[in-house]
């Protein structure tokens, strides 16, 4: 007699064993250590940490070696645990141009005060395999700064100002916002969006976003969906401190540093009647050295703009309905893959309904058959006739 | 009973009750409570990223940690069935983080979660059945965009639905939607039922339990309050109808309950079961018997 | 999941700890076991609001400050915090320990606009402002609407208002007092601008009652 498949707690326990025996894989190669996940990972950990919304390189090296190297799987551990993390309270806003630099290049000016800093690239790397690495031999050491390094203090007193606020000084390019910044910081992942979202709330789900999704996207703009024009105004990594100011103190305290990437796009310019033609931005940050997000977010981030700027919104980019809804990692492949789960009571709903379409388009065949012999088929709709 | 408050005991130390934070209940909980007002209504509400994934239940998940108490006895279903896997995945985590009695009977559950089935044996009053919902919008499918089709529920516009209905009538002579069915609550709200088979759509229909929706990827909660009208979209010349099976349960020979086909062979052996496990074993426990296993299709 | 398990410990305490002389003494106990007398009133209030004009028991906050009722700060206590704003009517506002009770238990906002509150709590319910000075939802948004919890000395089923709508197996009637005298108007302007509207919760000494906005008032007899 038939016995129903059942998928018992004893079932769910091996698959976790298993699981956890594959993760490990051959136990006589070495386990990996979350120190070398966090040092010789570091841009994965980067991705984990910006998509993931929390800033600790120990937690997500851990999540990326509990996910088996599987980045968004490593991205979900890390939110699940952030979401049972107690809320302080919101950090005051970093300072990118006080920025301890690693790497800084601008691609609208030949120099600027501060310089081009090439720092650790792959950009003008060749990319062949690197055999030595298989090797295991250590890289040679890295070059030395020169002993008098010449540090032009501006008369600001910041030694690299941001390029924005070169051009800003002329008036070329519009301010950085005009959202009140005492206003309460927006948390998606505390009140549910609705639409029309602000831009802060907008780059929030951004920067979350899955990083294949929003440089599609960004690169969608580029090709003429949703075209901005952008030029690299300036993108920088490196460390900046966070504060945090208590209530009960009421002045910042210094919590630490953070690693991230900023990227600022400078668009074309716009104006209207009241105002004269200047540039535009758009805005991207991600944590640690992640380049590529932090661009294609700045690139998003302007497209998003277009209604509040006054252009004609008709690409994909420029939707932040489409755009925000879509671009979480977590809810795309949470229900793309939930498709695997049973689903087969509805089948059943739906096999029922195609076997009874079936025989009334048998049985509707056949009396038409009948009816009008072989000759003279009208070619008559035959699901037209199926009232019943 | 040591046993089981032992459990609580450690179910505690180690998690708050029913894993969600206070603050993250309450605010679930006065979103049911509005729902429950505005019956067929969806509030959105602040949805938690839960330690499984979307699409596996989280808003269900939610909703159930929101309502549950030590006293509740917790049944979890997923296809009608007790022991599929993910139902025994949630049963697993509220046992664990919550330390309630949990079964398989329909009829000594309070509260009962649910993934696309509604139990076969008729609810009672203070009984609570928590769907598990993956897109909470009946017009999304019409209207992709939220901004619009919350403008229609606003003004009641619901003409779209019945465009939809009545081209499957014109074009294959019967409604073709068979689950996912919507429905409208309490002559205001068109609501999508989660994807149940339309069968289970007629006892929506003034249950007398409460029926909690939650939809955690799309952060929607909502609700029909027992003894609510529930009437499944329809046009006079095409009533609302359900799926008959031709044959009765192959194991308890219930003929009225929806069936699961199970496919025996590759060469058309077939066997219809019920869907619902505890209906099907509540049955047989009773001395009912079903034809067993019919010869293959010719 | 290792850091679950160690999440409870890392939380801090809601409130920062005392600085002596800051927080009266005097304020009375909230509840014994929060997260489950939490759940324990929400399931009566979800009984309540679900099956309209049915009493259901609640137990009561005793060490309440007077005239907030046990009841009332049950409720409160269970469903308000700093996203849901408390208002409290002139007889509760009147009494000072009432506003720190509640601001200590609850973190709730305690607001002055009877239409920025999510809860509104009444002592006195002839005195009870009109419906127009609560938040009534919008037609996109029904649900941004103000729950009016309101005290009253007795709830009795079988007799006084005929009630029907979703929740109710036909009709019931409730007996409740005292109520605002215009009390049957609200009810009809409920039922005139269902979606929007507000939902009523009626405490009694032990229990209450709800009177959400799909609830019709129908002509006896």
């Amino acid at each position: 007699m038939y016995v129903a498949v059942k998928g018992g707690e004893a079932a769910i326990a091996n698959a976790h064993r298993l699981l956890a025996h594959e993760r490990r894989g051959d136990p006589s190669v070495p386990e990996l250590g979350l120190d070398q996940i966090g040092e010789q990972m570091s841009l994965l950990v980067a991705r984990v940490m910006t998509e993931g919304s929390l800033y600790d390189p120990g937690l997500a090296a851990l999540a990326i070696k509990q996910a088996r190297g599987d980045v968004v799987e490593a991205v979900f551990l890390l939110r699940a645990c952030r979401t049972t993390l107690p809320r302080f309270g919101a950090a005051e806003p970093i300072d990118t141009g006080a920025m301890r630099v690693r790497r800084r290049v601008s691609a609208i000016f030949k120099d600027l005060p501060g310089g081009q800093v090439l720092g650790p690239t792959f950009d003008y790397t060749h990319r062949l395999l690197d055999f030595t690495l298989a090797a295991g031999l250590p890289p040679p050491p890295p070059a030395e700064a020169p002993v008098e390094t010449p540090v032009e203090t501006l008369a600001n007193g910041a030694r690299m100002p941001r390029v924005a606020s070169l051009l800003g000084e002329e008036g070329l390019i519009e301010s950085g916002g005009t959202d009140d910044p005492d206003a309460p910081v927006p948390d998606l992942t505390r009140e549910p969006v609705s639409y029309p979202a602000d831009r802060a709330l907008r780059l929030q789900a951004l920067a979350r976003g899955d990083e294949g999704f929003v440089l599609a996207l960004g690169y969608s703009t580029q090709r003429g969906f949703g075209r901005t024009h952008p030029f690299a105004g300036e993108i920088r990594h490196g460390e900046v401190a966070l504060e945090f100011t208590p209530e009960e103190l009421g002045f910042p305290v210094p919590l630490g540093r953070v690693a991230v990437t900023e990227c600022e796009m400078v668009n074309q310019f716009h104006g209207s009647a009241e105002r004269p033609p200047q540039f535009t931005r758009g805005y991207g940050l991600a944590f640690g050295q992640s380049e590529r997000k932090a661009m294609a977010m700045a690139l998003v981030d302007r497209a998003l703009r277009a209604e509040e700027l006054g252009e004609e919104t008709s690409a994909p980019a420029q939707d932040q309905e489409f755009v925000l809804s879509h671009c979480d990692s977590l809810q795309a492949t949470g229900f793309v893959e939930h498709l695997k789960l049973p689903h087969h009571v509805d089948f059943q709903a739906e096999l029922v309904l195609l076997r009874r379409l079936r025989a009334e388009h048998a049985a509707r065949y056949a009396a038409r058959e009948a009816a009008t012999g072989a000759a003279s088929d009208d070619a008559a709709e035959p699901f037209q006739e199926a009232a019943e | 009973m040591s046993a089981v408050s032992e459990t609580r005991e450690q179910a505690l130390a180690g998690y708050n009750f029913a894993y969600l934070d206070e603050q993250t209940k309450r605010m679930i909980r006065r979103a049911i409570l509005k729902a429950v007002a505005i019956p067929g209504y969806q509030v959105p509400f602040a949805s938690r990223e839960m330690p499984m994934p979307y699409g596996w239940g989280t808003g269900g998940v939610q909703v159930t940690a929101a309502v549950l108490g030590p006293d509740d006895v917790l049944k979890v279903i997923d296809q009608g069935a007790d022991d599929t896997t993910n139902a025994v995945s949630i049963r697993q985590f509220f046992e664990r983080t919550a330390g309630v009695a949990t079964t398989t009977r329909t009829a000594e559950a309070t509260v009962i979660q649910t993934r696309h089935r509604i139990p076969e044996a008729t609810l009672r009053a203070g009984q609570v059945l928590v769907f598990q919902v993956p897109i909470p919008e009946p017009l999304r499918f019409l209207e992709p965009r939220e901004t619009e089709t919350r403008r229609l529920h606003a003004l009641a516009e619901y003409g779209l639905m019945h465009v939809k209905l009545y081209e499957d009538i014109a074009r294959h002579g019967h409604i073709a939607t068979t689950y996912a069915y919507p429905v409208e609550v309490s002559g205001r709200y068109v609501m999508d039922p989660s994807p149940t088979p339309k069968f289970d759509n007629p006892k929506m229909d003034d249950c007398a339990a409460l029926q909690l929706f939650g939809a955690g990827r799309e952060r929607r909660i909502y609700a029909v309050p027992p003894h609510t009208r529930v009437r499944s979209l329809d046009f006079a010349d095409h009533p609302f109808e359900v799926q008959r099976f031709d044959r009765p349960c192959a194991l308890c020979g219930a003929a009225d309950s929806y069936l699961d086909e199970v496919v025996l062979d590759d060469r058309g052996r077939r066997l219809f079961v019920c869907s619902d496990t505890d209906h099907c074993a509540t049955r047989r426990a009773e001395g009912h018997v079903g034809p067993g296993e019919e010869e293959a299709a010719p | 999941m290792p850091a679950m398990n160690a999440a409870p410990e890392a939380i801090p305490p809601a409130i920062p700890p005392a600085v002596p002389g800051t927080i009266p003494a005097a304020i009375p106990l909230g509840f014994a076991e929060p997260s489950l007398d939490s759940q324990r009133v929400f399931r009566a209030v979800l009984e309540a609001l679900a099956r309209p004009g049915q009493p259901q028991r609640l137990a009561g906050l005793a060490d309440a400050p007077r005239p907030l009722t046990p009841e009332l700060a049950a409720i409160a206590l269970a469903l308000a915090d700093h996203e849901a704003p408390l208002w409290l009517d002139a007889r509760l506002a009147a009494a000072p320990d009432v506003a720190a009770f509640l601001r200590f238990h609850t973190g709730a906002p305690v607001v002055t606009d009877p239409a920025a509150a999510a809860f509104a709590l009444v002592a006195d319910p002839a005195d009870c402002p009109p419906p127009e000075a609560f938040a009534e939802g919008t037609p996109e948004d029904p649900d941004r609407s103000t729950t009016l919890v309101l005290a009253v000395g007795h709830l009795t089923e079988g007799i006084g208002m005929t009630l029907a709508g979703p929740g109710i197996p036909g009709r019931v009637r409730l007996g409740a007092g005292p109520l605002p005298a215009d009390f049957a108007a609200r009810l009809r302007r409920n039922a005139a601008g269902f979606p929007l509207g507000l939902d009523h919760l009626l405490a009694a000494p032990g229990l209450v009652a709800g009177l959400p906005r799909s609830t019709r008032l129908v002509a006896e007899g």
